[in-house]
C-alpha cells in the first residue's frame, strides 16, 4: 500500500504532516497519518462524515493539539509554537468556517474590513476599496450594509470567504465552502476558488463532500476514512483506484465497506424491544 | 468504596484544572490587553454595556434600599428617642456593606450573566475560533476589555448606589417622617470617616468587581458551546459570583472592622 503513496511526490511542500495522531476520548480520529500539501496548489481533503476533516484544518491552524506527530507549516512545527508565534503564523492563513462565523455585532462591510484594520495601516479609502473588491468577487457588494442576522446561510459563507481572502493569505482553508449554496452561487464559488488560486498563487485546502465540484478544481486529493489516508492522488489517479472503499465514496454508493448507519443493535430486535 | 474515592479524586482534579485555567485566562487578559489605542474604543464600548446600561437597576435599587433603611431605622430608633441617628445609620449601612454587596449581586445578575452569555455564544458560533484564525487573540480582543470594564464599573456603580441610597434615606427620614434636617446630615457627617468607611467600602467594591467579572468571563470562555452549555454557564456565573461576594464580604469585613 505504501508504494501507492510516494512520500516526496511534490517539489515544494508548504504543509508537511508527519505521523499525526489525534483522538477524541477513546476514538482515534487519526492514526500515524502523513499528509503533504503542495505550495500554490488546490488540495482537497475528502471522506465520509465524522472522519475528522474539519479537525485536520483546526490542527493545521493550531486550534487543536494533536496527540503525536509533527505539523510543519513552512518549516514551523505548529503544535510546538508559542502563543505569539502561532498568532503571527495565522496572519498568513485564512479559514472559511462551515458556519461562516461572522462577527454578529458588525455589518458585512465591517466584517470584511476587520482583518485589514487589525493587521494593516491602510487608509480608510484603501480599506473601503479593498473591501468592495472582495465583496464584489463574492457577489455581495450590494449587501455591504446588512448585518449578519439579515443574511442567508449561503450569503454568510460568501461574506466569510471575502473576509478570509481580505489579507490575501498564503494558505486558504475552506471548510465545506459549497454547502447550502444555490447552483449559481456554487458555480461562481468554484470558479472563484480556482481563479484566486491561480491569480494569487495561494495554497488552497478544501474540505468538502461535494465530490464533482471539488474534484473538478483540485490538483490533488486525499481521501480519509477509518483514521487514515485510504487514497491520494490527482483526480484522474483517484478514479483508477480499485479499492471498494474509494469507489463507494467517489461514486456515492449506499452499500459498501463504509457503513451508512452508526453502529447499533439489530433493527428488528431494537423495534421489538419496545413492545 | 474505591469507585467513590476515584470519583471524588476526579472531581477534585477537574475543579483544580478549571481553577488553573481560570488563573491562566486571568493572567493573559491582564498581560495581553490590546495596545492602548486599540483598547480604548473597545473599553469604552464595554463600559457602556456593563456600566451605563446597569445604571437604571442600580439607581432604582439604591433608592428603595435607602428608603427602606430610613424607614426601618426610624421605627427602631424612635423608641429610644434616637431618631436623629437615622442619617448616620443609613450612611454607614450603605457605604460599608449594602452598596458594595448589593451592587455586586445586581451586577452579577445584570452584567455578569450577559458577559457569560455573550462570550459563550461567540464561542458556539465559532466567532472566537474565527478571531484566532484571523491572527487576533480573543483573550486580548474580547476578554480583556470586558474584564477591565467590569473591574472599573463596579466601584463607580457602588458609589452611585451609596449616593442614591443616602438620598432615599433622607427622603423618607427628613421629608416624610420629619426628622430635623440639620441633625440628620450633621450626624451623618460626623460619624462617616473617609478612610475607615468610604475607602474600605470602595476596596470591597474593587475586590467584588474583580471577582465577579473574572468569574463571568471565564465561565463564558470555558463553557460547552451548546445552548444548554451556555445556559448552565450563565447560571454558574450568577451562583458562583453571589456566593463569592458574600463569602469575601465576611472576610473583608473581619479584616477591616473586626480588629483581627
Amino acid at each position: 500500500m505504501l508504494s501507492v503513496f510516494p512520500m516526496n511526490r511534490f517539489d515544494d511542500v508548504i504543509i508537511d504532516i508527519k505521523q499525526l495522531s489525534f483522538s477524541r476520548g477513546e476514538r482515534a480520529i487519526y492514526r500515524n497519518v502523513d499528509i503533504q500539501i503542495p505550495r500554490g496548489k488546490i488540495t482537497a481533503i475528502m471522506g465520509p462524515s465524522g472522519t475528522g476533516k474539519t479537525t485536520l484544518l483546526k490542527i493545521i491552524g493550531g486550534q487543536l493539539q494533536p496527540d503525536g506527530g509533527q505539523v510543519l507549516v513552512d518549516g514551523q512545527d505548529v503544535p510546538r509554537l508559542g502563543r505569539k508565534d502561532l498568532f503571527d503564523l495565522r496572519e498568513r492563513m485564512g479559514m472559511l468556517f462551515q458556519s461562516g462565523a461572522l462577527f454578529t455585532d458588525m455589518s458585512v462591510f465591517e466584517n470584511v474590513a476587520f482583518p485589514l484594520r487589525v493587521h494593516t495601516d491602510l487608509s480608510e479609502e484603501m480599506i473601503r476599496d479593498v473591501v468592495l473588491m472582495k465583496l464584489h468577487a463574492v457577489g455581495l457588494r450590494g449587501a455591504r450594509d446588512l448585518m449578519p442576522s439579515e443574511l442567508s446561510g449561503g450569503m454568510a459563507r460568501r461574506v466569510a470567504l471575502a473576509r478570509a481572502i481580505a489579507l490575501d493569505p498564503d494558505i486558504l482553508m475552506y471548510d465545506e465552502p459549497f454547502a447550502g449554496q444555490d447552483p449559481i452561487a456554487m458555480g461562481v464559488l468554484v470558479n472563484l476558488i480556482k481563479r484566486l488560486n491561480q491569480a494569487l498563487n495561494h495554497t488552497s485546502i478544501i474540505v468538502s463532500h461535494d465530490i464533482q465540484e471539488t474534484i473538478g478544481i483540485a490538483d490533488y486529493v486525499y481521501l480519509i476514512a477509518d483514521a487514515e489516508v485510504i487514497a491520494q492522488g490527482t483526480p484522474e489517479e483517484l478514479t483508477r483506484f480499485s479499492s471498494t472503499k474509494v469507489k463507494q465514496f467517489i461514486e456515492g454508493l449506499p452499500d459498501g465497506p463504509v457503513p451508512f448507519h452508526f453502529p447499533a443493535d439489530d433493527y428488528q430486535a431494537d423495534l421489538l424491544q419496545g413492545s | 468504596m474505591f469507585d467513590l474515592l476515584a470519583s471524588l479524586g476526579r472531581f477534585g482534579l477537574h475543579k483544580l484544572a478549571a481553577f488553573g485555567q481560570a488563573g491562566i485566562i486571568l493572567m493573559q487578559s491582564i498581560i495581553a490587553r490590546p495596545a492602548p489605542l486599540q483598547m480604548l474604543p473597545l473599553l469604552v464600548r464595554q463600559i457602556y454595556f456593563v456600566g451605563v446600561l446597569s445604571l437604571i437597576i442600580i439607581i432604582v435599587s439604591g433608592l428603595f434600599i435607602g428608603m427602606v433603611l430610613g424607614l426601618q431605622g426610624y421605627t427602631i430608633l424612635v423608641d429610644y428617642g434616637s431618631e436623629q441617628a437615622v442619617g448616620q445609620m443609613v450612611a454607614l449601612s450603605l457605604v460599608r456593606e449594602m452598596a458594595p454587596v448589593v451592587t455586586a449581586l445586581l451586577f452579577a445578575g445584570r452584567a455578569g450573566s450577559a458577559l457569560t452569555a455573550e462570550i459563550g455564544l461567540m464561542k458556539a458560533t465559532e466567532q472566537l475560533s474565527s478571531l484566532e484564525m484571523i491572527g487576533v487573540d480573543p483573550l486580548r480582543r474580547i476578554v480583556a476589555p470586558r474584564f477591565w470594564a467590569g473591574f472599573i464599573c463596579l466601584p463607580v456603580l457602588a458609589t452611585i448606589f451609596s449616593l442614591v441610597g443616602v438620598t432615599g434615606g433622607a427622603l423618607v427620614g427628613v421629608e416624610w417622617l420629619g426628622i430635623y434636617e440639620g441633625s440628620f446630615w450633621s450626624n451623618m457627617q460626623n460619624s462617616v470617616d473617609f478612610y475607615d468607611d468610604i475607602v474600605n467600602g470602595l476596596i470591597k467594591a474593587v475586590v467584588f468587581g474583580f471577582v465577579v467579572t473574572w468569574i463571568a468571563v471565564f465561565q463564558g470562555y470555558d463553557c460547552v458551546p451548546t445552548s444548554e452549555g451556555i445556559s448552565q454557564a450563565t447560571t454558574r456565573t450568577v451562583v458562583y459570583s453571589s456566593l463569592s461576594v458574600l463569602g469575601l464580604d465576611f472576610i473583608l469585613t473581619a479584616l477591616m472592622f473586626g480588629d483581627l
